[in-house]
């Protein structure tokens, strides 16, 4: 197990520079996940990690060692292919030992790591079939199994989990995380999905467009998000924006409705106010919203609707008969004022 | 039973709509291949109907020197041929295969042997065999490394050579731009994955690109194999199997036995003789091609 850590890395690709200096310390046998829109640079982080793609200024270093000349088999790292890169042709068995083959293990040795590492991921029967034989979810757990037995310094993930369906991604998550506090590797883990993010992760790493917008606990970004890219990103649904003007201790969002907040900025300069779905609560003294769609999903209660001309989700614990054209009153419990030009966090 | 009920009948319907081609495939192919093999049990001459006289062909060939050389040629040249057409086609599909500058315009000046007509690459290729006028010749002559001029086509172990190697020539765009397409099928992941699991180049073509090529290799290979087996172009243009029989296939010394020396009969009964080493190609390839067990579909998805 090591620490990972990049310091000021960067990646151009021809004259386009796609990762504009990102600096990241990974703990000894921490959990990181990264996390962003599609082309946000995050996978090219993780193969530069891997050592994939080369790396055009900083450094990146594995424990001690700085790894930037050094092979992807010098750096001691196993890596999780999103279309999981099983050998077609090898079984089960050989796609694992594949790597301690290369390596010179001894075949009782890789025997027993290979047994080892099919018997935490319920493998054994599975042993002697092709990759072509097996269920995406088995896929996957080969592809784990490869990165495991072969006990790396890091396990690198690149959206393992975006090829399986809905039910098995949710089982997954579960699994690796399980996985991983049973391993305790340093772990890296790149997804697109902020709720694979939110739920495995011990930090996350908010990616866009090239630059890390904030590092923190799942919790910590989804409570104190830095910027408005964060606070939109992390959240699901996500957080409901309104355009208003400071008055005071309330932002005057439009047509007369103002919304309270707790600040000490200066009356009159315009912001953006952010509240999550589940801080909107429908209250007899809130501000007047108009209801357009009404999606009951047994657990909690999704309100669509208009506010001051804008569209709000608000989502609430308790059920309500509400319809469409209805208006109701919903209150804010807790707030985020945002630069509406910068982004960043105000209050 | 009304017009349109017979139409709409699926057997029918099918039936009429294969009848063209199997017309086709009866004419072109069924008669003469059938009529050829006929014509092997006979002693037809040009001008002259042949009466059935069994195997009298085949025993006559099978103790004709000439014949039994052009078999010894003809395994040689096949032999020879493929080996270097299958290392040289997948040495110059690997080279392709890799990003290299100018890619479209060098894939293309490899096809070119492959498109030019047989007949005029030989006509080439006698050119720069020939015994006074041999470019090679006279650039190793005035590199001084040779005296006298080589006599190509006029040494039988030597014109054994020259056809292979005009022969190879031929072939070589065929397995490469083949292979070239094979290769690219296979995922760039896998070999990502390869260098993570610690292979070096030559472990990752020998561990992933050769295994995962072995179906298009047995495909491209058989193919190979027959046309250079039933090759008759190049050798009639360059030597006209000789010098001394040294060159002579079994193609070109059936067409010179029935054709040129009238003998319908025996030249159709050394044509038919190939058909036995034909099959016996296809047989191996058709075990080599069976799909493998890792390319199956497993019953538990």
């Amino acid at each position: 197990m090591s620490a990972v850590s990049l310091r000021g890395v960067r990646k151009s690709f021809g004259s386009t520079e796609v990762v504009h200096g990102v600096d990241i310390s990974i703990a000894d046998g921490e959990f990181c996940v990264l996390v962003g829109p599609s082309g946000c640079g995050k996978s090219t982080l993780l193969r530069m990690i891997a050592g994939l793609e080369e790396i055009s200024a900083g450094e990146i270093a594995i424990g001690a060692r700085v790894v930037n000349a050094l092979r992807p088999k010098e750096r001691d790292i196993a890596m999780v292919f999103q279309n999981y890169a099983l050998y077609p042709h090898m079984t089960v068995y050989d796609n694992m030992a594949f790597s301690l083959k290369l390596a010179g293990v001894p075949k009782d040795e890789a025997g027993q790591r290979v047994a080892d590492a099919s018997q935490i991921l319920g493998l054994n029967d599975y042993l002697q079939r092709y990759p072509r034989q097996l269920s995406g979810g088995q896929r996957q757990r080969v592809a784990m199994g490869r990165a495991i037995v072969r006990k790396p310094q890091v396990f690198l993930f690149d959206e393992p989990l975006s090829n399986l369906d809905a039910k098995l991604r949710v089982a997954m998550r579960t699994e690796i995380k399980a996985l991983h506090q049973r391993l305790t590797t340093t772990s890296v883990y790149v997804t697109h999905d902020q709720i694979e993010a939110m739920t495995m992760a011990d930090r996350i790493v908010v990616m866009n467009a090239g630059r890390v917008e904030q590092i923190g606990s799942p919790l910590g970004l989804y409570d104190d998000p830095a910027n408005l890219f964060v606070a939109g990103f992390i959240g699901s649904p996500a957080m409901n924006f309104l355009k208003g003007r400071l008055n005071g201790s309330a932002v005057a969002v439009g047509s007369g409705i103002s919304l309270p907040v707790r600040t000490g900025l200066e009356s009159g300069r315009e912001v953006l106010l952010g509240v999550r779905p589940e801080h909107l609560a429908v209250a007899a003294d809130g501000v007047p919203a108009e209801v357009v769609v009404v999606e009951p999903t047994g657990a909690d209660t999704q309100i669509f609707c208009k506010l001051a001309g804008t569209d709000v989700t608000a989502v609430v614990r308790e059920r309500h008969d509400f319809r469409p054209g209805e208006s109701i009153r919903l209150k804010p419990q807790l707030t985020y004022l945002f630069d509406p030009s910068s982004g960043a966090r105000l209050a | 039973m009304s017009v349109s009920r017979f139409f709409d009948n699926r057997n029918t319907l099918g039936a009429l709509f294969l009848l063209p081609a199997a017309a086709l495939l009866l004419v072109f192919l069924t008669y003469p291949l059938g009529l050829g093999t006929w014509l092997g049990f006979t002693n037809a001459k040009i001008g002259r109907a042949g009466e059935w006289i069994g195997l009298e062909n085949f025993q006559f060939l099978f103790g004709d020197a000439v014949a039994r050389l052009s078999l010894f040629n003809t395994l040689f040249y096949t032999l020879v041929a493929s080996v270097f057409k299958f290392v040289l086609g997948l040495w110059l599909a690997l080279l392709l295969n890799k990003s290299l500058p100018f890619k479209a315009v060098l894939r293309a000046v490899v096809l070119l042997p492959f498109i030019v007509p047989t007949a005029l690459s030989a006509l080439a290729f006698w050119w720069l065999y020939d015994a006074q006028f041999s470019v090679l010749s006279w650039t190793l002559a005035k590199m001084g490394l040779i005296d006298s001029y080589i006599n190509f086509l006029g040494d039988p172990w030597l014109a054994r050579l020259s056809t292979i190697a005009a022969n190879i020539w031929r072939g070589v765009p065929f397995v490469a731009i083949t292979l070239l397409a094979g290769l690219q099928t296979i995922s760039p992941s896998l070999y990502e994955a390869a260098a993570l699991d610690g292979a070096t180049e030559w472990q990752k073509f020998w561990h992933v690109t050769l295994p995962m090529l072995t179906p298009i290799i047995a495909v491209v290979m058989t193919f190979s194999v027959l046309f250079t087996f039933t090759d008759f172009q190049l050798i009639y243009v360059l030597t006209r199997g000789g010098p001394l029989n040294a060159t002579h296939l079994m193609a070109t010394l059936s067409f010179q036995r029935a054709i040129l020396g009238g003998a319908l009969g025996e030249g159709a009964a050394l044509a038919t003789a190939m058909v036995p080493f034909l099959l016996a190609a296809i047989t191996f390839s058709y075990f080599g091609l069976q799909r493998r067990a890792w390319q199956q579909g497993g019953a538990d998805k």
